[in-house]
């Protein structure tokens, strides 16, 4: 059975040094052995703190990087090893939201001229007048008034700088979209409001968003499956409900409890984290988690752990369920 | 058409956000503003703009036939009729200035904008190619880097022979390197922006990106340093006249005309002052323009 | 009269040039106070000011051009505008001090981690050289640095996020200021530091009792640290309330609004509430209510007349024409 979006133990690591001779000898390891796949129609998440290599992954999936080993599989169809000419006509199913609001749109263009590049790249043959009206209706759909078709990025706020990268992202009516923290820049009350332009689109549409975060609770609400990622590794991977109910691995478990909730009655039980985040230069020949995990033992410094289901619906890379699961075995 | 159906459909629930912030005009107009309010820059465009008016009417209002000997009146000093004095055959300086103009403009003029546009162009392959087409263009630009720019100029000039088109070539080939490797350093900036990688994964053809997303990005420091550089190739090429390798002597060109007051230097200062005062004048008009724009697009700077 | 409060803000007004001979109102009339050893939210979305009140409270506001043109700031009942320079430097790092954003900007790159802290020690006491090391040792203990020796030989592009943000409070304690001004500072954090960084402060103001002034974008983070909770929107206060009181009955709507947009964990809500539109531009606000373009409540009332801040309960001030109990239907 072919899967909406296949990733096979894909790696990346970018050269970070060289030797003498001028060869690259040092390497950061961005993305490390992860596999994981997306179906049709979900939200599905990677969320970590900074440098765990969420970003890089999105990126790798929509191409704008080359990933060093694994397969990556589109509709059945592998796009990994496509040179950038071949891959042209699948970023027509595959779009990108980016972070940045303001840094991702050319400032040298009209909002207007913005929308419609897609659709000159991708639909050339579309007459002027039809292009426009096009992007005068995507620009409603997105809350702009198209009487600021003309207007520079500059002088949108934020979030309706947001709201046009994804009018942007519509406009050649994609399958896929790579959302890189789409949010995390805007405000919260903005915030509120590009979520729900995204869920409605996704509910309209039938769009399949891969939505990379380090926000919880922004993931909560609009994920239908997780994946929780460290030093370029994923450390578990669930449905929602899994993983917000039983948090199995330790990282999981104090991501969960850092975050503030907005209510002071609610006082969450917090786990602090001791230790030093391990460089990705040098992966740990451990579990990557091993320096910081408050219930490390001696094998984990030793082995690393694979991500394998401990229930439907719930992969852990973690040797504490073994253990719990035969403990004759320690 | 089912998918149209169901954008109409959002359409309906939508509101439309009309908050913008106060109009500001496109971004050129943005900067002409923050340009006329540095008053250094706004006299050099006033002296820059004058000087294009003389240089095509130059002829027209020369108070005296800029060739017209008589020798009863040499090497004057400036009086009411001679604004600037006559040389040592009698030709009125003011007038021959003004028609020189466009001699010396124009050949500054002409070669900057050849030799930026070559450069520029290699800049913009190298940057954005990269790899051995940037090993070679760079290195290339370093070797004639390696001389100073006059230096170089003389040194071609010496290998061609001597004559006004060999110093529009000299003052041409210097300008290539030192735009070829701006516009390569800016090029390299741009391609690693968010909206170039935001462009790229639309699906924009290597031709897209380049000109439609990083060749307008290079023109901020494209323009400030071509303004500098009008600048630098007047004094190229007026030094190079003084030298004796351009212009011809019997030409108005103004470097020529400081070299030949050279010799009159004791008794007739004024036949090297005024063409060294023009020269002098138009340089810093193109520098403070230069300036004037950095500081302008610049928008960090208020 | 003012004494007994450690900080008190009267009418506060700063503008910034924007155009030539022009100004623009960053903030509007801004009065608040701090009682001693009392930790302050500032809240607020971008652009609605909290940033520029802390800076004028500072005194740092001259270096990004700002200039305040009304109002007063009394620190312990001295009035700090009418201070001269040398007073007020001797003030700010000393009883007064302030964290950052970006604590790696915040440090100087060049200059070692212990040079800093003494220098900082020595400018504002009399300790000696040896002295002013112990004492530098003794504040990165206590912000729970775990090698402070090796720390003190780092220089800041050496250490991490975290461990820099608890250089920064060091820096900032070293002359136990009474009031600490803490500018958004776990928003370039990752959550788990966050949470670190955050306990720590709580621990410095429960053993110090230094007042706080906490100036954040994430009500998570306030609802966390703060006991009393002052909310801004487009450069005036709205709202001020004791903090469990304003997340329980919030009485302006755009508080409301923006309590109710923040996703909270374990709620399992899958959409929520938000604020339509955005925050006017600083050069075409509003003439009455800020907020009335955005209010659901509004009434012809909210765009003719501009409601001031009043108490509407004991200790809980609106800036709004109706309090909760009556405010008109949903437009």
């Amino acid at each position: 059975m072919n899967h909406f979006l296949e990733v096979k133990h894909v790696s990346k690591k970018f050269p970070a040094g060289k030797d003498l001779f001028g060869r690259t000898n040092r390497f950061v390891h961005a993305v490390n052995d992860i596999s994981f796949t997306v179906r049709q129609g979900e939200t599905f998440s990677l969320v970590g703190e900074s440098g765990c290599g969420k970003s890089t992954t999105g990126r790798l999936i929509d191409r704008l990087l080359e990933p060093d080993e694994g397969e990556i599989l589109f509709q059945g169809q592998r796009i990994d090893q496509l040179n950038q000419q071949d891959m042209r006509p699948l970023r027509r199913e595959i779009q990108m939201i980016f972070q940045d609001p303001a840094g991702s749109l050319n400032p040298r263009m009209t909002v207007g001229d913005l929308i419609a590049e897609p659709l000159i790249i991708h639909n050339p043959q579309m007459a002027p007048e039809d292009r426009t009206r096009e992007v005068h209706k995507l620009m409603q759909v997105v809350g702009i008034s198209p009487k600021n078709a003309g207007r520079y990025p500059h002088e949108f706020s934020g979030g309706q700088k947001q709201r046009i990268g994804i009018a942007r992202a519509l406009s050649v009516k994609p399958q896929l979209i790579i959302a890189d923290e789409p949010v995390s820049a805007l405000d919260v009350s903005i915030q509120a409001q590009v979520l729900h332009l995204l869920q409605r689109l996704q509910e309209q549409l039938d769009l399949t968003y891969i939505f990379i975060s380090h926000d919880l609770s922004v993931v909560e609400m609009i994920s239908d499956r997780i994946a929780v990622m460290y030093l370029g590794f994923i450390l578990e991977l669930a449905d929602k409900d899994k993983l917000f109910a039983h948090p199995s691995h330790p990282y999981t478990q104090a991501l969960i409890s850092a975050v503030p909730i907005p209510d002071p009655e609610q006082k969450p039980e917090r786990i602090f984290l001791q230790g030093e985040i391990p460089s990705a230069l040098n992966l740990p020949q451990g579990c990557p988690f091993a320096s910081r995990c408050p219930k490390c033992m001696d094998r984990c410094k030793q082995e690393r752990p694979v991500l394998q289901e401990i229930e439907p619906g719930h992969a852990l890379a973690c040797f504490l369920f073994e253990e719990a699961a035969c403990p004759s075995k320690s | 058409m089912k998918e149209d159906q169901k954008l109409s459909d959002l359409l309906q629930e939508n509101y439309i956000d009309e908050t913008v912030q106060a109009y500001q005009g496109s971004r050129f107009k943005v900067v002409m503003k923050r340009l006329f309010r540095r008053k250094t820059a706004v006299f050099g465009l006033v002296v820059i703009l004058l000087l294009v008016f003389i240089s095509i009417f130059g002829q027209w209002v020369a108070p005296h036939d800029f060739e017209a000997y008589d020798y009863m009146n040499t090497l004057q000093g400036p009086s009411a009729d001679h604004w600037f004095g006559t040389d040592h055959y009698g030709r009125d300086i003011f007038s021959r200035i003004l028609v020189g103009t466009r001699l010396t403009l124009g050949v500054a003029l002409s070669s900057v904008i050849v030799g930026a546009a070559i450069g520029a162009v290699l800049g913009l392959l190298a940057g954005y190619y990269g790899h051995w087409l940037d090993s070679l263009i760079m290195r290339g630009a370093d070797v004639l880097f390696a001389f100073p720019d006059i230096l170089l100029a003389i040194a071609i000039v010496a290998i061609l022979g001597s004559g006004i088109v060999n110093v529009w070539i000299a003052v041409m080939v210097f300008t290539v390197p030192s735009f070829a490797r701006m516009v390569r350093s800016a090029t390299l900036s741009v391609k690693s922006s968010l909206y170039v990688e935001a462009a790229q994964s639309i699906g924009s053809n290597d031709q897209r990106l380049l000109f439609r997303h990083i060749m307008p990005g290079t023109m901020q420091t494209f323009i400030v340093n071509f303004t500098m550089r009008i600048g630098s190739a007047i004094m190229a090429a007026s030094s190079l006249s003084f030298l004796g390798f351009g212009a011809d002597v019997t030409d108005p060109e103004w470097g020529a005309m400081l070299s030949q007051g050279r010799t009159y230097m004791d008794i007739a200062p004024h036949m090297v002052l005024f063409p060294g005062l023009v020269i002098f004048l138009t340089v810093l008009a193109f520098n403070l323009l230069g300036d004037g724009l950095r500081d302008a697009l610049d928008p960090k700077i208020k | 009269m003012s004494q007994n409060k450690l900080l008190e803000v009267k009418n506060l007004q700063t503008e910034f040039p924007y155009d030539k001979n022009k100004t623009v109102a960053a903030i509007h009339h801004i009065s608040f106070f701090m009682e001693e050893g009392e930790v302050l939210g500032l809240v607020g979305e971008s652009g609605c000011g909290k940033s520029v009140t802390a800076l004028s409270v500072m005194g740092l506001i001259a270096n990004s051009n700002g200039l305040i043109t009304e109002g007063e700031i009394y620190f312990k009942g001295q009035n700090l505008l009418t201070l001269d320079k040398r007073q007020r430097r001797q003030i700010r790092g000393g009883a007064m001090s302030m964290i950052f954003q970006e604590p790696m900007s915040s440090l100087n790159p060049a200059m070692r981690i212990d040079k800093q802290i003494m220098e900082a020690i020595r400018l504002h006491t009399d300790l000696d050289k040896d002295q002013a090391r112990a004492l530098t040792r003794k504040l990165l203990v206590m912000v729970g640095i775990p090698d402070p020796d090796r720390v003190m030989k780092n220089y800041p592009h050496q250490l991490s996020g975290g461990m820099s943000q608890r250089v920064m409070i060091a820096l900032a304690m070293s002359c136990q200021p009474q009031l600490l001004i803490a500018d958004e500072p776990t928003t370039a954090l990752d959550v788990t530091i966050q949470a670190q960084i955050l306990e720590l402060l709580r621990d410095i103001q429960k053993e110090k009792n230094t007042g706080i002034l906490l100036i954040t974008h994430d009500l998570g983070v306030v609802a966390e640290m703060c006991d009393r909770v002052i909310v801004m929107y487009a450069g005036e206060i709205v709202e001020a309330a004791n903090c469990q009181e304003l997340f329980q009955t919030p009485l302006h709507p755009y508080t409301q609004g923006l309590i109710a947009s923040v996703p909270k964990l374990g709620s399992g809500r899958t959409s929520l509430p938000w604020i339509p539109g955005s925050v006017p531009d600083l050069l075409s606000m509003p003439e009455a209510c800020r907020f009335a373009p955005r209010c659901p409540y509004a009434t012809d009332k909210c765009r003719a007349e501009k409601p001031e801040l009043e108490e509407k309960a004991p200790g809980h001030q609106a800036r709004c024409w109706y309090s909760d109990a009556n405010l008109p239907a949903q437009a």
